[in-house]
């Protein structure tokens, strides 16, 4: 145990001293993240106020408040993504990862959360440009900030379980890009991320409930925004936990059969 | 002693889909595909002590580095018997993964954006190497290699040759019991060459580390493995000692000799390598050597006469040329 949280640190290290050399870069990147909610934020907050100030419960206000929490939640659950997994799988950079005493997996958990440590500073002023601008209505208690501080590194945890298992298809496909844009297309609808939840249908909402998107991406900012009642707080924990089992068990017997097929191309 | 790598009819079969060329194959392809088996290794076998430095050769696609990714544990064999240090390697064991090391040419492990240090206490932090331990090596190993004025440098900055060096100290830090070197010297030049074969020749000597090494440069292997393992179309054409593959197959010395009168015939004498001004090379089967030296002198007036032993590069190659069946 000793040996892996010396690992995780060190790794976590290595990723702010890589990250911080380009800041300008993580700059543009995160700036170019932001465009997205933006227009979603705009386009809501003027949906809001010609039906007379609200739709659903959200005011203007509450769109700035979803769609700001928003970009923090990206932010966080950014992870080696499938197209990572085809990458090295191909080039064969994978192969020096194995010869390593320690899962790849760690590696890419670990490398991702000192990433994070970066892009939460750069987020800040982004975060406080656009509260200026967009004056979100947002009060939380500190039950709720306390939930989203988990909620959001286990929302990265899950997103890094799903999004390996599905970097793991390349085993058996070479090329997994096609899948993965049906991933995001799913995401995109059953997570929060194009509309709050609440304000979709509610068949969509319930089948929410049974994938891990919205648990990745929509419940961290709903804990933190206010909506949700204590019992919910901790029953969107829970499930978040659930997710990570499962999907840590899943990654742990997909590997085991998909190592078997790896050959190794490309060195 | 026991063995440290042991393997018995080792084989790795690939089925590689294949197909016309043409868009009319293309969407035949999509309802039937067809699949060639490709053997990368055919069943070898060999034993290596522990302490040995053995050259592993063969031409391009002749199955070393398959071979070598079998014993690090990255690809699962066909069939066959396969034990390193008493692990299988497949299984990739982490108290394995921690004895072995494998370095291959064309792969680093560095991150490009940092020094090589940061590197290394990675290294450190993901074999569990204890702080002390991990300096003294590390130290050890940049004063070996001359790293002292590189290691602060983003690996970015350095040169191919200077990578190589950190990528190596890096692959070694944790001190394993067995070097996989797959072309360490690749595209390296004569001089950073000879610096990476002093320090694997030194790492051998002080740890009795066993290595096992892939190159195409023969100096690498002449300088560094006393056996060799040689392996063509993925079945094992030779293991031996390195001197005793080239009295086999050696069948040629090269004679050459300065003259004043380069323009007449000197095929009574051997093979016509060269004529290069007034210097000329011949090709001379090994049991005539003496008697064509005797005649040149006494026919030629020759100047600066040297008779060499074939290049080792010329003997792998007439070993690769000759079919498995004379071999035995």
């Amino acid at each position: 145990m000793k040996r892996y949280i010396d690992f995780y640190l060190t790794s976590m290290k290595m990723a702010v001293i890589e990250q911080w050399q380009y800041p300008i870069a993580n700059y543009f990147y995160m700036i170019g993240m932001i465009a997205e909610p933006v227009i979603y934020m705009v386009v809501w907050s003027a949906v809001a106020t010609q039906q007379g100030g609200m739709v659903g419960g959200y005011t203007p206000g509450a769109f700035a408040a979803y769609y700001i929490v928003w970009t923090l939640v990206r932010s966080m659950n950014v992870v080696f993504t499938p197209y990572g997994w085809e990458w090295r799988i191909r080039q064969g950079q994978l192969s020096m990862s194995l010869m390593r005493p320690i899962h790849p997996l760690h590696n890419d958990v670990a490398f991702f959360a000192g990433w994070k440590v970066v892009v939460i500073i750069l987020w800040i002023p982004l975060a406080l440009a656009l509260t200026l601008f967009f004056k979100p209505d947002l009060h939380p208690t500190l039950l709720n900030g306390i939930v989203f501080f988990f909620a959001i590194w286990f929302a990265y945890l899950i997103r890094t379980m799903t999004l390996s298992l599905l970097g793991m298809v390349t085993f058996w496909t070479t090329r997994v890009s096609a899948l993965f844009e049906l991933y995001f297309a799913a995401e995109l609808v059953l997570s929060g991320r194009l509309v709050p939840l609440s304000l979709m249908p509610e068949w969509v909402q319930r089948l929410a409930w049974f994938f891990p998107f919205r648990w990745a991406f929509g419940y961290p900012i709903e804990a933190l925004i206010g909506n949700m009642s204590v019992n919910d707080l901790f029953i969107g924990l829970g499930m978040q936990l659930a997710w990570i089992i499962f999907g840590a068990v899943a990654v742990s017997l997909v590997w085991k059969v998909a190592i078997r097929r790896f050959s190794a191309v490309g060195g | 002693m026991p063995s440290v790598i042991s393997i018995s009819k080792l084989a790795k079969h690939y089925q590689v889909p294949e197909r016309e060329a043409g868009l009319k194959a293309a969407a035949k392809g999509l309802f039937k595909r067809t699949y060639k088996t490709v053997k990368a290794v055919d069943g070898i076998s060999f034993d290596i002590q522990p302490g040995e430095v053995v050259g592993f050769l063969g031409p391009n696609g002749a199955g070393k580095t398959t071979t070598l990714k079998m014993l690090s544990g990255l690809l699962h064999p066909t069939s066959g018997e396969l034990s390193v240090l008493s692990y299988e390697p497949a299984k990739r064991n982490h108290d394995y993964l921690r004895q072995i090391t494998l370095v291959m040419g064309n792969r680093n492990q560095l991150s490009w954006d940092l020094p090589a240090l940061d590197s290394f206490d990675l290294q450190r932090a993901i074999y569990g190497i204890p702080t002390e331990e991990f300096k003294r090596t590390r130290d050890e190993f940049i004063e070996l290699l001359d790293l002292k004025e590189l290691v602060q440098k983003p690996v970015r900055n350095l040169s191919l040759g200077e990578r190589m060096k950190m990528e190596i100290v890096g692959a070694l830090l944790h001190k394993p019991k067995i070097l996989f070197l797959d072309e360490p010297t690749l595209g390296l030049d004569v001089t950073m060459q000879k610096r990476i074969r002093s320090f694997i020749a030194e790492y051998n000597k002080r740890y009795g580390a066993t290595v096992l090494l892939t190159s195409h440069y023969m100096a690498d292997v002449e300088a560094l493995c006393k056996r060799v393992i040689v392996i063509h179309h993925g079945q094992l054409l030779f293991d031996g000692d390195l001197t005793a593959l080239v009295q086999k197959f050696s069948a040629f010395k090269t004679v050459a000799f300065d003259i004043d009168n380069p323009n007449q015939d000197f095929s009574q004498y051997g093979d016509v390598v060269s004529i290069d001004g007034l210097h000329v090379t011949l090709r001379v089967a090994k049991e005539k050597t003496s008697a064509v030296t005797t005649r040149l002198l006494s026919d030629l007036a020759v100047d600066d006469l040297t008779v060499e032993a074939t290049p080792i590069e010329d003997v792998i190659e007439s070993v690769f040329s000759v079919k498995k069946e004379a071999m035995e």
